[in-house]
């Protein structure tokens, strides 16, 4: 007897559970003629809630140890390569070639573990002592900026995507991410790798639907602290750059490209949604004989 | 000594009552009566704070956020009280003067209400004599489940008379009450010794205030306010910590008791983190972007 398959909802991904959207409202993205699948279009509201839990994740995810970070990343490339098969099918049937999608996610894999190991070390890496011209103890240290909304690369459906989740959530952020529009399967499947791995719920957050209707509620959040944008469309910069500076949200700007280069691999990405933070600490004496603190 | 069977009280129909509330729960209100019931909101609110670790700086920080909840935003309406301990009275008053803001005080040993009737009685004088518009007392819970239904009542109207001009706002704590048929059988009690207002909580238990909690205290104002044409008011508190809950208890007052019941006279919310999450909604219905608490003052 033939059987028939039995296909995925897609749904959205919000504190640790899987919604549907409130809205109600799906779209339907296609490659190569084919149906993906009914995708949830996500509203603005979806996009409140989910900052809402992204907020409430974000002070116990910071105080979390560097090290225990770096288990729970470690853990996401753990859960992620034993869903190989399903990456690479869904990448495939998303219109890429075999060969790429099997290099696509190892890539993935690789990029998580490579996040996971910076994350008890760019503290050191970009901390700092200053000189000072008073008797303080200068010194500098990098913090969470907290709340992070990432408008995923619209062509890259997942390393681009992992490629910005990692970083973000490595330094101590948390995040609410709109995934890639046209090619948004791998977006939901790794929000599943994410729920089985430790990743504590609320600390990433993954929305599907149009990215023109969410852009300026993204942008204009008073509770989101940061703002990535991975693309090149100028008119949606412009009105991100307006949207932004009610609550002087830092904005920055990424490609949308394929992820494959390994200049994706580096602390820097870590340390561009981390804020300095500075100690002036008075000591007693400075003098010939040494410090005094 | 009451002269009434408290037995006897109506039974609740808890599954009817659950019933009733989920769909107010489902309820969707939007632009201007979302607007006018999140302005309503904050005017009704009983701004507290009873903590141990309460100084007067404090009492003073309360009573200046009930009068300005917002500055940067004009035309908000200010809490209709702050609640504090008896012995934070004085300063609250002079704090709240000339404002409208009323000093609200918890009294009768509260929360536990476990104490001899003269300590009671002198706690509700010193805070009416410093200066209290309205009281806030519990009753004894543990007389209640022991069946001494007269000593409760007995016990309330003690305190209504001590209470003078004050209002008398009767805390049932309805969280150890244990079941809808006691809380309604309290709050028969408690109306029928004079209570203007009945309250779920202290808010020092959890369950606090819940929405079918308050239903079966509506439901058994409304049957007194037929009996009897007294109106008494109603003060859920504890839990209520959300604007979209707060509108369902709005709702809920309208469909059971009726728009005379909308006002601060009537209705009060006891909370304190609800003012902020209120203020973050007006202010998102004004400019139609989404708050952050950054933004707003420290409860």
């Amino acid at each position: 007897m033939s059987r028939i398959e039995v296909l995925k909802t897609y749904k959205i991904y919000i504190g640790g559970k899987f919604p549907r959207t409130e809205s109600g409202r799906y779209y339907q993205p296609k490659a190569n003629g084919k149906l993906l699948g009914n995708i949830c279009l996500s509203s603005r509201k979806d996009f409140r809630n989910a900052t809402v839990a992204a907020r409430s994740a974000q002070g116990g995810w910071a105080a979390k140890s560097a090290y225990n970070r770096s288990q729970i990343l470690y853990r996401i490339a753990e859960i992620l390569e034993g869903r190989r098969t399903q990456f690479i099918e869904e990448l495939i049937q998303q219109g890429s070639k075999k060969p790429q999608a099997e290099k696509e996610v190892n890539l993935s894999i690789d990029r998580l573990i490579y996040f996971a190991g910076w994350c008890d070390k760019y503290t050191q890496i970009f901390s700092s002592v200053n000189p000072v011209a008073s008797s303080h103890f200068n010194f500098s240290v990098p913090e969470p900026t907290g709340v992070v909304a990432i408008l995923a690369p619209e062509e890259s459906g997942l390393l681009g995507l992992v490629s910005q989740i990692a970083p973000t959530i490595a330094g101590g952020n948390t995040c609410v991410v709109l995934a890639s529009e046209n090619i948004p399967l791998c977006s939901i499947t790794l929000a599943e790798v994410l729920s089985t791995s430790d990743v504590p719920g609320g600390v990433i957050n993954i929305l599907t639907g149009n990215r023109k209707e969410l852009i300026p509620h993204f942008s204009a959040h008073m509770d989101v602290n940061a703002l990535v944008y991975c693309g090149n469309n100028s008119s949606e910069i412009k009105i991100i750059h307006e949207a932004a500076v009610d609550n002087l949200k830092r904005v920055i700007l990424r490609d949308s490209g394929s992820y494959i280069s390994d200049k994706y691999e580096s602390p820097h990405l870590i340390s561009s949604l981390q804020e300095i933070k500075t100690t002036w600490h008075p000591v007693e004496k400075i003098g010939a004989a040494g410090s005094g603190y | 000594m009451a002269e009434k069977d408290y037995r006897l009280s109506p039974r609740v129909d808890q599954v009817g009552i659950q019933d009733r509330v989920d769909r107010f729960t489902k309820r969707s209100v939007k632009n201007e009566a979302k607007r006018k019931g999140l302005y309503m909101t904050l005017n009704m609110i009983d701004l507290t704070t009873l903590e141990g670790a309460d100084t007067d700086f404090k009492i003073k920080q309360l009573c200046y956020k009930a009068q300005h909840l917002h500055d940067s935003f004009p035309g908000l309406p200010t809490t209709a009280a702050v609640c504090v301990y008896p012995n934070f009275v004085k300063t609250a008053v002079n704090q709240v003067k000339g404002s409208g803001v009323k000093v609200a005080s918890v009294a009768t040993a509260f929360p536990s209400g476990h104490s001899s009737s003269e300590i009671k009685l002198l706690d509700t004088k010193i805070a009416v004599d410093n200066g209290a518009d309205e009281v806030d007392m519990v009753i004894s819970r543990g007389k209640f489940h022991s069946g001494e239904y007269n000593f409760v009542y007995d016990e309330i109207a003690a305190i209504k008379e001590a209470c003078g001009k004050a209002r008398l706002k009767v805390i049932l704590e309805t969280g150890e009450l244990g079941t809808f048929d006691k809380v309604r059988r309290a709050s028969d009690i408690a109306m029928d010794a004079g209570a203007d207002f009945i309250k779920t909580s202290t808010g020092k238990i959890s369950p606090a205030a819940t929405l079918p909690v308050t239903l079966v205290m509506l439901e058994a104002i409304k049957d007194y306010y037929y009996e009897t044409g007294k109106m008494v008011g109603m003060k859920p508190a504890g839990g209520i910590s959300n604007s979209k809950l707060a509108l369902q208890y709005l709702l809920m007052v309208k469909e059971t008791l009726g728009g005379k019941w909308l006002n601060n006279q009537w209705f009060r919310f006891g909370a304190s983190s609800l003012a902020n999450d209120v203020l973050m909604q007006i202010m998102k219905q004004e400019s139609g972007i989404y708050q952050s608490k950054d933004y707003f003052s420290k409860d």
